[in-house]
């Protein structure tokens, strides 16, 4: 099936005509159409401009066209403003927003000639760690429990519907983005790859802001190469970005091939959690053993701040939040709740419009900012913050690339770590030291539980050094010839 | 500290000294905004110069522009001010309808600019140090439009996002005249550098005012702050009458509290705006949308290179090379326009007559007519041309004059006028001669008072021998010619 191709194989094919972009694109149109209702992974659906952009796709491939991106159908994160298609971020508080303009990171991948196929469900604003906070319902995760398959189990969050696109082969890749682990978490809890690369890699503008010195677009993608394809694309400076980076955007495609051998690859200590499932410890093992064996060096290291990693983001995430989400107020966009005076437009607008979590965030991020409580919390935590920069900065001195787990489990099930926030939060605790550095780590599928889940596994590089984290995860593609298929997929899903 | 202006208020308990610091809003000159390319001209129609970045819209990120920076050095520079190489940018958070993003983008604690001093000039010559704790770059607010419907605020966001530059003074300045002359100086300075029109009016130039009171040898008692009063005028009343406030406050027993008031122009007195309580908590902290501002100071040295000459310094050279007095001098260097006028009209001339004839006539002339020195009844070029024609005695100073008002009146050129109206001085002694003869002979009467001590009556023979010649007469050659006369010589 053509929704089975990865995107590498499915380029290959087009620019064999083995098949047209059109018949590509339909063929992920009809799967958006079967599995959608049951997955909710896109909130916006966008056929006939995709149709559109497919025959555009054909006609410029019929000239010749290489574009790296031509006639591929994505999934786009609805964090990403696109011209002209609604925007929600997941929220009720942005109304029918349709943005006048295209997120620079989008606007790239049209560069390239990518065909759009919608908008990916999401947590509220980027806030959540099982797509649950979403005002346009829950994803359902495509895998099923081998026991217990009645269950419904969360894609992972935020970018929840992007995940369960790739993974449910509606769609051949999908943009995300992550502030504290909103790629790698969702692609571990879908068997998918995800990668956040560098702070400042690819632009912020035209991104909802969730939080600002966190924030970072990345590819989803069922394989770690088109990962790499959708992220040289994505990437690049941007002068309208203040904190983008203007440096060269490598082949990172071919770093995949590189290999890992004279590697060294550091085990952090820290990351043996207590009460983490033996089988993610077993497969942290697993990984190590794969890498050793194809000649890296695996040697112990120590992110001595990692206990203080979580506290931290949940300090300086929700300030900066609570900061930019003020701009969500009735007054010049999106849902306005009528109100007598203007504080009574804020209130209403504010208390219809955003959802428990956005609200518990703001809430939290007002206070950590507040006169009286700013040094306690928010300037402590940029200390903190600043130490475990140091810690990967350390580490990175003696070796080339760490290799943890990414998630303490593997994905849960609707209502599940739903009553009590801090242990949501929890799913965070491999994720949040890599983005509070703003160095660049990707999870890949790595195995098994024994329920039939997948887990990931996550590689962290130095900054701007995507390429080794490549070549790492690449590595570890490869030895575990990670193969099985998740219960909801085009064809199978009548055996639901 | 130096003397000021001794300004005190007599309270019915005693005498009270006034302390005001001054918190100037100077719209930056630019073409774009602070953060957006956004158009910044004063008077386009509501909201056509806003951008998305203005409006706020998801997903928009500042840029910082490099021009307002750069005008934001070139002050600093011209407040002798230390010019910081790393500053940041920080939100500062509140809720209203014109403040789009629900912040403000200022500097808090790192501002661009640090400590720096304004010399200003009071009466009688005195000069006064007033120190610039800090200047800072921050985003303008949108205006909110209450008054377009009966129950609805209009927002125009044309100013939103506009770049302003915040200057704090220290809390040196100790009378309503020193506030003004403070703000006169700094706006003079500010139109000098080009980093600020000084419009007050329109708006680019706002002040806030902190004002306390104190006995005389106290420290500082509680201040309040005045906002946004928009003239020196209003900034002068609004001290006088702030101060004569909290002196009756603690006069009567009680406790000037720490709150922010306006100024009610109409009624000359202030009212309190919001208190202490209610005071905003606006959770500053680092704008993650911004890196720090980092200059070099190469580029900053090419800035300080590529300043005017300011209004101090220009002072102090117009008094050393022309002799012209410290007030003539300050005169003319209040505006740029002005002394730019006098030094094309004063270059290889007769620099104190050009400054007399510009402080005298053409003031007057400039005030008569209603027109400014941008834009004057007469050029520099038209009146150095009719001081050059005194210089070569083409005229007398009195024709001069009368040229000159001729000038305002059709703005011909002196030489025309002079020609046309025959106004050229007689310098033919043989008719200076014959006009005096005659005048002598009609005041035979007066000759022989003359001749006989009163001396005086020099000045009236002069003044019929001019009128005789339709006082075109050569004023040395009528004097030489008359005494000979008088002396009997004939």
């Amino acid at each position: 099936m053509l929704t089975d191709l990865t995107l590498a194989v499915a380029r290959a094919g087009l620019a064999r005509r083995d098949f047209s972009a059109t018949e590509l694109t339909q063929a992920h149109v009809d799967a958006v159409e079967a599995l959608n209702p049951t997955l909710n992974a896109l909130i916006t659906v966008t056929a006939d401009q995709a149709l559109a952009q497919a025959r555009a796709a054909d006609a410029a491939l019929a000239s010749g066209d290489d574009r790296p991106l031509l006639g591929l159908p994505l999934a786009i994160k609805d964090l990403f403003c696109t011209k002209g298609v609604r925007t929600t971020a997941g929220s009720r508080i942005l109304g029918p927003f349709v943005p006048p303009y295209e997120s620079t990171v989008t606007a790239n991948l049209l560069r390239d000639g990518a065909v759009f196929l919608g908008k990916a469900n999401l947590d509220e604003f980027a806030m959540g760690s099982s797509n649950m906070t979403s005002a346009y319902g829950a994803v359902v995760n495509p895998w099923k429990r081998r026991q217990d398959a009645d269950a419904v189990l969360v894609p992972g969050g935020s970018s929840g519907g992007s995940a369960a696109a790739v993974a449910g082969r509606i769609a051949l890749g999908a943009t995300g983005t992550d502030t504290g682990g909103s790629i790698r978490q969702p692609a571990s809890f879908c068997g998918i790859a995800g990668i956040k690369p560098t702070y400042g890699r690819c632009s912020r503008w035209g991104i909802v802001a969730f939080a600002s010195s966190l924030d970072q677009a990345g590819p989803f993608a069922r394989t770690v190469e088109d990962c790499a394809i959708l992220l040289r694309s994505m990437a690049g400076h941007d002068p309208k970005d203040s904190t983008s980076a203007d440096r060269p955007v490598p082949d990172f495609a071919a770093a995949c091939a590189r290999g890992v051998r004279g590697l060294r690859i550091g085990v952090p200590r820290e990351y043996r959690a207590d009460g983490m499932p033996g089988e993610i410890e077993a497969l942290w093992q697993q990984g190590l053993a794969w890498l050793r064996a194809e000649g890296a060096e695996i040697v112990d290291v120590s992110l001595p701040h990692t206990k203080y990693g979580l506290a931290t983001y949940y300090i300086v995430a929700p300030a900066e939040a609570s900061s930019n989400l003020a701009r969500y107020d009735g007054v010049r966009f999106g849902l306005r709740a009528d109100g007598g005076d203007l504080r009574e437009l804020y209130e209403h607008t504010r208390a219809e419009g955003f959802g428990e979590e956005v609200r518990r965030r703001v809430l939290i991020g007002t206070y950590v900012l507040s006169a009286g409580y700013y040094d306690a919390y928010y300037l402590r935590a940029q200390k903190v913050r600043a130490l475990i920069l140091r810690d990967f900065t350390d580490a990175f001195a003696q070796v080339d690339a760490l290799l943890t787990p990414t998630a303490p489990s593997a994905a849960f099930a609707q209502g599940e770590n739903m009553d009590d926030p801090v242990a949501m939060y929890l799913n965070d605790v491999f994720t949040v030291p890599a983005s509070m550095a703003g160095v660049p780590a990707m999870s890949v599928p790595a195995g098994l539980d024994g329920n039939g889940l997948p887990l990931g596994l996550q590689i962290i590089g130095r900054p701007f050094d995507e390429e080794t984290v490549f070549a790492v995860a690449a590595a570890i593609e490869r030895a575990a010839g990670f193969d099985a298929l998740p219960a909801i997929r085009p064809g199978a899903v009548a055996a639901e | 500290m130096d003397a000021g202006t001794g300004y005190t208020i007599e309270g019915a308990s005693g005498t009270w000294e006034v302390v005001i610091g001054l918190e100037v809003h100077a719209q930056v000159i630019s073409n774009a905004k602070l953060f957006s390319g956004a158009a910044t001209a004063f008077g386009a129609a509501p909201n056509t110069q806003v951008s998305f970045i203005d409006a706020a819209f998801p997903g928009m990120l500042p840029v910082i522009n490099r021009e307002c920076v750069a005008q934001a050095v070139r002050t600093g520079l011209g407040l002798a001010a230390q010019i910081n190489l790393v500053s940041r940018f920080d939100r500062k958070n509140y809720f209203y309808a014109d403040l789009p993003a629900g912040y403000q983008i200022s500097q808090y604690e790192h501002p661009i600019v640090g400590q720096g001093t304004i010399e200003i000039e009071l009466d009688g010559g005195i000069t006064k140090s007033i120190g610039i704790t800090r200047l800072h770059l921050e985003q303008d607010a949108g205006k909110s439009l209450h008054d377009q419907h009966p129950s609805k605020s209009y927002i125009d966001l044309n100013r939103a996002g506009v770049a302003l530059m915040e200057i704090v003074s220290e809390p040196d300045l100790r009378s309503p005249e020193e506030a003004g002359a403070y703000l006169r100086k700094l706006r003079t300075i500010l139109r000098y550098l080009g980093t600020c029109d000084g419009n007050m009016e329109e708006g680019s130039m706002r002040a806030d005012v902190n004002v306390s009171v104190r006995r005389p040898g106290e420290g500082f008692r509680t201040r309040c702050e005045v906002k946004n009063v928009n003239s020196v005028r209003f900034v002068m009343q609004a001290v006088e009458a702030e101060a004569r406030r909290q002196i009756a406050v603690w006069e009567e027993g009680g406790t000037v509290e720490q709150e922010t008031r306006l100024y009610d122009v109409a009624r000359g007195v202030t009212r309190s705006m919001r208190s202490k309580e209610d005071a905003h908590d606006y959770r500053y902290f680092p704008d993650p949308d911004l890196l720090p501002l980092v200059l070099e100071q190469g580029w900053v040295d090419a800035l300080a290179a590529g300043l005017p000459e300011l209004p101090d310094a220009k002072k102090r050279r117009l008094m050393a090379r022309h002799g012209l007095s410290a007030y003539d001098a300050g005169v003319l260097v209040a505006e740029q326009a002005t002394a730019d006028f006098y030094e094309r009209l004063a270059a290889g001339r007769d620099a104190k007559l050009a400054a007399n004839w510009m402080l005298g006539d053409f003031f007057a002339a400039l005030n008569r007519t209603g027109r400014t020195i941008s834009d004057p009844p007469v050029s520099a070029a038209q009146l150095g041309a009719l001081l050059d024609l005194i210089a070569d005695a083409t005229i007398n100073g009195r024709i001069a004059k009368e040229v000159f008002e001729a000038m305002v009146e059709t703005g011909d050129d002196p030489a025309a006028i002079i020609d046309a109206r025959g106004l050229r001085q007689v310098t033919d002694t043989g008719a200076i001669d014959a006009a005096v003869a005659a005048v002598l002979a009609a005041n035979a009467d007066k000759v022989a008072d003359y001749r006989g001590g009163k001396e005086k009556l020099f000045g009236f023979f002069v003044g019929q021998v001019m009128k005789a010649m339709a006082g075109k007469g050569n004023p040395a050659l009528v004097n030489d010619v008359l005494r000979r006369h008088l002396a009997g010589g004939g």
